[in-house]
Parts: C-alpha cells; structure tokens; sequence
C-alpha cells in the first residue's frame, strides 16, 4: 500500500506531528521530543524533552533560554540521515537564519520536507537554501503575495548609507530582530564599506558575539548606552536594536533620532506609516513572492502544503500551475519581526 | 523617474517640515531642467495632463496577474496605485529597472502631447520599462493621487530658500509661470533675469500682523490707530485685470473654481483685500453666516447649485491695494481706506461690503468692544497704524491682532501617540474626550503642544505608567471617573462635524493646563461642547 503523507506528518495543536516517529517540528508548546529548525521564539521554545536540531541553532537556544532548556539535546549535522523508530530525518540549509535548516521526514520511500522559514537568496551571515526534492513541500507563505518582490539589500544599505550622509547630526536608528536580522545588517553594512563603530541595544550582544565566535565578522560593535557617551556623541551614529525599544525611554538617548526598520513589511507604505518609521528598509530573511514560486518549481514536490501566513495566494498559484496545494492549519506561527 | 520616486518617498515618510524643506532644496540642486520643474509642478498640482482612471488601470493589470491574487494583494495593501506598482510582474531576472526606463520628463511630454484616449497603452508600456519605485510614482502622477501633504507654501518657501530669495517674491509670480519653470530656475541659481509675471490678475504678496502682548499697549497711542473686527474666514485677494478674475488665498494658492458666485462679482479693474464670508440667504443686504455655514463651501474643487444658492459667498473688504492703474500700496491706510469705501460703493451690494471701523479713543474702549461682538464669526479686534503702507509680509509695528479669549474645556485624557523627531520616545500627541453618559467618555480631539517640556515629561510617565492597550504607536490611557489625566484644553472655535463620533469638531485645539487635581469625574461633558456650538451658531 502506498503510504499517505499524512500518515507521516498531520498538523496538531502543538504544532506538526509525526506518529510513526513520535515527535514534533517547531511546537509551540512543551512536548517530550521537538525537532527545530530554526532559533527564532515562534519556532524554538524552552521546556521540551528531547531537542534535536543543528548544533548553531543548540547554541542559539541555549544563549536565549539558557543551557537547561530542554531535558536533552542532539546535534544534527547537516546532510546526516537520523533514524527515529523507523523515520529517517535529514537536516538542510534553509537560508533563513545562522543554524536554519529545512527537516526531510522519510519513511517507505515517501519524502516530506519541512521548511520551516527560508530564503534563497545567498547570506553572508548563514549557509545557502538548497532545494531538497521530495513528495510533499511544506514551505511558509510569510510574503505570499505578488506585492513582496524584496529588492537587493545591498541597494537599500546604500540608501541607508545616503539617509546618514545627508542627516549628520540625527542618530538613525534601525529596527532589526535581534537573531538574523541584526547580524546581516550589520554585515551587509561592512560589506557596503562603512567602518565607524556601529551602536547596539544590550538585547543584541550575546547574539552578536555569537556570530562572530562562528566567524561572522561583524567590526566593531558598542553598547549604546549613555554611560559611556554624552547625547551628542551618537550624532550621525548608526544604532541597532529590537524594534520594541525605539517607543521606550531607550530612544531618549539620541539626538533627534530618525526611525527605521529593516523588514519585509517595509514594502507596504501603510505598514511603514503605521510604525512611524521614517526611513523603511526592505530586508526580509524570508522568500519573496518570486522566491517561493521558483523554489516550488525547483523541488519539483507532488504536492505543497502552505503554512503561516497568506496560504491563500499561495494555494492559489499552485492552483494556476497544475499543482497539487492545501493550506495547512498550524497555529503561532507570524513573524511580525521580520 | 527614479529620483522623483525617491523624493515622494522620503517626502511621505518625513514628518518634519525642516526635512521636508531641505529634501526639496536638495533635488532642485540635484536634478537638471526640465526634469525638476515637473516634479516640482506634480507636488505642487499644477500639472495638466490626461488622467488615467482607476477603472482603465485595473483593466491594464487584470492582463497581467490572476484576478483572485491581484483581490488578495490589494485587500492586503489597501491602495490601488501602490498594489499594481508592486505587483506589475517584471521581464527578466534583475530587480533593478531596465535601462530604457523613462524619465519624469518624457513621461510628462509624452503624456501631453497625447490624446486621453492613449493614456492606458503609454502607461502599460512604461510599467513594462520601470521599477516598483518608478512604477509608484507614475502611477500617481498619472491618476493625479498625490496627498503628499505639502502645502504650497512649504513649496514656495523651499524654492525661496532654494534660491536665497524672499518668499514673497515666489508667491507674486507663481500665477504666472508654467511647468517646467525653466525661467524660474534660472533666476533662482542666479543665472537667469527675475521672470516678469505676464499673467492677467496676479496674486500681490498679502500683509500680515503680529499678535499683541498686553504690554505693547503701554507703548502705542491709541491716537495712531485704528480698529475694525477681524472676522473669522477666510482671508482672501479678490483682483481683476483685462477680465481675468481671480480669488486667492493669503498664501497665493487660486481658490476662484470653488467660489464662481463671488468670482463673477468681481467686475471691475484692481485688487482688494479682505475676507471671504458666507451669507444667509435672504433678506435685504448681507447677513453674515457662521463659520459652519463657511465650511460648507471650503475645500471644494466644485460647488453644487445648492451650496451656491444655500450658502452664497461673499467679501468684506479689508484693503485696497490696486485701483485701476493706479497701485495704492505705498499709500498710508487713512488714505486707502477712503479710496476703499468709494470703490466698494460701486460693487454688487450682496457679494462686497467693507468692513466696518470701530471708533475708540482709549485701550480700554477697544477693550469692551471686544469683549461683545456683535457676531458670533467675529475672532477678535485689528489695530491697525493709520500711517501703515501695505506692506508684504509681517513688517514690524504695524498691524497687530487682538484676539478673543479662547474657549476652555476641562477634557480627559484617552490615548497617546509617541512623537517623531526630538519627541522619539515620548508619548506626545493626546487624544482627550468629554463624558456623554456617565461613565462614557467620547473622545473630541487631539492636541500636541500646549505644554512645557518639563510638563511632556510628567505627561509621559502618566501614559506609561496607566496604559490599558495598545496598538502600534498608540496606547489607550487608563480613563474613567475615579481615575484619570484631565487637560484644561483651549481651542479658537467649534462646530459640528459628521466625521467625527462626537459629532463636534474644535479649532486649534491646545493644552493651556494640566488639571492634576481635578477629579475626571468633573470634566466636561458633551452637552457643554454643543452648546458652545449653539452660541456661535
């Protein structure tokens, strides 16, 4: 009998669920065996049994939640076949973040490959997405809409570049998610030339030295903290930090501060106005509108399941293409933060 | 078309005015001829050429993209212009726009020299040719949908700092210049003679007063001046030359297609200044309406026939500034006012009456006189020196306004939004609200200044420390009838308004007061508010 993919992975309240093997990808609550692909809060949490997940995204993990976690954990190199019960899991490079890596569940000759969040585009800061053909893709749909085409980033560090050089006496301050998105910034602006220190929030430092332990080079990083330096001494400054401090006496510090944020969301004006940022910068860890649709053709799957975010137009387009899509119900997942 | 894409962005995206004045300078300096002159004529609309209309632009991409992932797309951006422009599908691989993209200058020519009917072909083709941005900005250009929030005279006051020239001078000429502007330009980089205004019936720059301070009285003899009400509408230059009428505000812009009634009126050959009014209908002579009566016919591109016979427009005459040939501006005000009355005496008596002098010998005088006008649109008193030429802009000593004492209501604070600029990280823009019920408040209005920087401070710990909610940049204040941040809020006027869940609308709204100790049990309620409106009405 062929075996059903939803015999081998099926949608829980606790997130995916495979029986065969017992365990789960990316609960969004405490279980016995969690396997995780990536570091950011919405997919990794605290208070599981057993993690399996790469050794970058242990680390990670451990650094935000402390290294008693979870009861256990394993490392999983990437590209090495894992037997559970009678499943075998393979970890892949997603592009998304450092440690990211899509999961392929395997059992009788049936390939469902998990996602998690991904981007194809090449990263200095993590390893490159490779597409991993399989029967069934679960891919996210974050900006599943024809509006999300992400520009170059390089392009739009350059308009930050150009926003600085124009405002020598503002402090710019920069929203940025503080696994990920912060260390690319910040590398994509070394990689643009600029080598003054660039200013972070206390939330990003462990991170931060954490990409550096693993040979992301990312200059030289101060505190932004008014101990060490008069109001005026961040003008023309460059500062990064979670988004959430720019409404916070935090931003109090600098010299008429101007508000930006690095996000996919950044490409809707609404969105931008909404946040009063004022200089919006286009950089997404995630798969544009583009993005998803040449990978779902790269990998080729008999059939894609679509998870978090706008399912809809995703499914749609499958629809248009000939192929085989469903929206898969999995609850806590929407990355406001990137 | 990129570099105009990037202006309208940041311009967008800039909350401060010195910003937005600077962002300006910089792309005249930047961007040659003809190319800065169409952008400066499509922020400042006065741009003619063919519209393209939102039904034709949807049209164009429903050949493009899925009719259900285009329904998707724009239920999430919620703009049309800005849905096609992201998701126009590109040719191609690059993200980057090709290389024969357009430039904001051959769109404009191109479109001009055009017939209505081509528009949507020549708007495809480009779309084909540009980048989001680029396609942004066309889009906008060519459905004529810039609500950039810039006034003209942020405009006319960043091509004056732009050339290092008086803004005056800017607002005299303007009528009579034409997009590109290359004469404009010219003149203004230094290159070029100032462009003569060829214009029939151009704008004169208007004259302005300062507000007095009760000290000042000690230091003017009554005997120097005179006084006549300053009515609260709309101040305006009604002129006339070679049959061209024109109505303008006191900042240039033409207002004469939403007033056609008054402007028909002026038929004769000069220039007065004044104060548009509206009337009721009815009776002999002019009876003056309220200020709600005005709003009926402000911000209009058109009039109905039953605005116009329901609220006619009229002008009390202030000045005189042209008689003829004759220019009377350097003339002193006890000479210009009789030639005023005279003039006035011979126009339509329902659309021009001159406004009327008040006689007073002391301060004091003028003092009661104030305090009992005789019209509820009356905002207060004009000092004006007899000896006064008409001077453009503010000249010192001169005229002063003295205006009524504000309206005051004790309101309760609801919501707070954080500030941009040097105001990043405080809560800074108040929403307050009066009770309709007990137990009820409805919110009324908004205000963000009033207050010291040491009383922000205080405002600010309140917000954080009684937040219930929030969303985005707003937090909902703890508010009700034992606990709560009352305002004394003082405002200029107050009228009804259908956009507002109040139903009323204030003028000017400001903190004049933080009411520490007064308990929101005993603000104001809702009643108040509308009779205030009763008593100006």
């Amino acid at each position: 009998m062929t075996p059903r993919p939803e015999d081998l992975l099926v949608p829980r309240r606790e997130g995916l669920y495979c029986p065969p093997g017992d365990f789960f990808i990316d609960p969004v609550r405490g279980v016995d065996r969690a396997l995780i692909t990536h570091g950011h809060a919405d997919h990794a949490r605290a208070g599981h049994g057993h993690v399996l997940a790469t050794a970058q995204t242990l680390d990670i993990m451990a650094i935000r939640y402390g290294v008693d976690h979870a009861g256990a954990t394993q490392a999983a190199a990437l590209g090495e076949e894992i037997r559970i019960r009678d499943v075998t899991v393979t970890f892949h490079p997603a592009g998304h973040v450092l440690g990211s890596a899509q999961i392929a569940v395997e059992r009788n000759g049936l390939r469902i490959v998990a996602s998690g969040d991904y981007k194809p585009r090449p990263d200095p800061t993590c390893a490159t997405f490779a597409p991993v053909t399989c029967d069934v893709f679960i891919t996210e749909a974050t900006f599943a809409l024809p509006v999300f085409r992400h520009p170059d980033a390089a392009g739009e560090i350059r308009r930050l570049l150009r926003s600085v050089s124009r405002n020598p006496d503002r402090a710019h301050l920069i929203g940025v998610y503080s696994l990920g998105k912060a260390q690319r910034v910040i590398r994509l602006i070394r990689d643009a030339g600029y080598d003054r220190p660039l200013y972070i929030h206390g939330a990003l430092q462990k991170l931060c030295d954490y990409y550096e332990s693993q040979g992301i080079a990312l200059g030289d990083l101060r505190p932004a903290t008014v101990e060490a330096s008069a109001k005026g001494d961040f003008a023309g400054a460059i500062v990064l930090g979670p988004p959430s401090a720019f409404g916070d006496k935090w931003a109090r510090r600098f010299p008429d501060p101007l508000i930006s944020f690095a996000s996919g969301w950044m490409q809707v004006r609404a969105r931008a106005r909404q946040r009063g940022v004022e200089l919006p910068l286009v950089i997404s860890d995630h798969a544009d509108w583009d993005e998803l649709a040449e990978t779902i053709h790269a990998v080729a799957p008999g059939e894609v399941w679509v998870t978090h975010g706008r399912e809809e137009a995703l499914v749609r387009w499958c629809e248009m293409q000939g192929i085989s899509a469903r929206p898969l119900n999995l609850v806590g997942y929407e990355d406001e933060g990137d | 078309m990129n570099r105009f894409a990037d202006l309208l962005d940041m311009l967008a995206f800039t909350p401060s005015r010195n910003a937005k004045l600077s962002l300006l300078q910089e792309y005249f300096r930047a961007v040659p001829d003809p190319e800065r002159g169409y952008a400066l004529a499509a922020i400042a609309r006065d741009l003619d050429i063919p519209a393209v209309k939102p039904a034709q632009l949807r049209e164009l991409i429903s050949t493009r993209l899925d009719a259900e992932l285009f329904g998707y797309s724009y239920d999430y951006v919620g703009d049309l212009a800005e849905t096609i422009a992201l998701a126009w599908p590109e040719q191609g691989t690059g993200h980057a726009g090709r290389n024969d993209a357009p430039g904001l200058a051959e769109v404009v020519e191109t479109l001009r020299a055009s017939s209505r009917r081509d528009g949507p072909k020549l708007v495809e083709d480009w779309l084909d040719r540009l980048d989001a941005p680029g396609r942004y900005a066309l889009l906008k250009l060519v459905t004529g949908g810039f609500r950039m929030g810039l006034s003209g005279r942020l405009i006319k006051q960043a091509l004056a700092a732009f050339g290092k020239v008086e803004v005056n001078e800017i607002e005299e000429l303007w009528h009579g210049l034409t997009p590109p502007y290359l004469e404009l330009f010219a003149w203004l980089e230094g290159g070029g003679e100032k462009p003569v205004n060829a214009a029939a019936a151009p704008f004169r720059p208007v004259m302005l007063s300062h507000a007095i301070d009760k000290g000042d009285f000690d230091k003017l003899d009554p005997q120097d001046f005179t006084a006549e009400w300053k009515w609260d509408g709309i101040r305006v230059q009604a002129t006339s030359e070679r049959g061209v009428n024109r109505l303008y505000t006191r900042t240039g812009d033409d207002i004469s297609a939403a007033f056609p009634d008054l402007v028909d009126a002026i038929a004769f050959d000069g220039a007065l200044d004044g104060e548009l009014l509206v009337a009721r209908p009815g009776g002999g002579g002019i009876e003056t309406g309220s200020f709600s009566d005005l709003q009926q016919r402000l911000n209009r591109k058109t009039v109905t026939a039953k605005q116009l016979r329901d609220h006619p427009a009229f002008f009390r005459a202030y000045d005189i500034l042209q008689d003829g040939a004759e220019d009377l501006r350097a003339r002193p005000f006890h000479e210009r006012r009789p030639r005023l009355e005279a003039f006035v005496a011979g126009l339509d008596p329902a659309r021009f009456d001159c406004s009327q002098m008040l006689g007073f010998d002391t301060w004091d005088e003028l003092a009661a006189l104030r305090a009992d006008p005789p019209f509820a649109v009356i905002e207060g008193v004009m000092i004006k020196r007899e000896a006064s030429p008409y001077v453009p802009g503010r000249p010192k000593g001169e005229w002063y306004k003295w205006k009524r004492d504000p309206f005051l209501i004790d309101a309760v604070l609801m919501y707070a939004q954080r500030g941009h600029g040097k105001r990043s990280g405080y809560y800074s823009d108040y929403t307050f609200g009066v009770w309709r019920d007990p137990g009820e408040l409805v919110p009324v209005g908004k205000a963000y200044f009033g207050f010291t920087d040491e009383e922000l401070l205080q405002i600010d710990k309140y917000v954080r420390e009684n937040t219930i909610e929030r969303f985005g940049p707003v937090r909902s204040v703890r508010a009700g009838l034992e606990k709560g941040l009352v305002f004394e809020v003082a405002f200029e006027g107050i009228n009804r308004s259908t956009r507002h869940k109040s139903g009323v609308a204030m003028r000017f709204p400001r903190i004049s007061r933080l009411r520490w100790d007064k308990p929101p049990a005993e603000a104001d309620r809702l009643e108040t508010l509308e009779r205030m409106i009763d008593g100006v009405e």
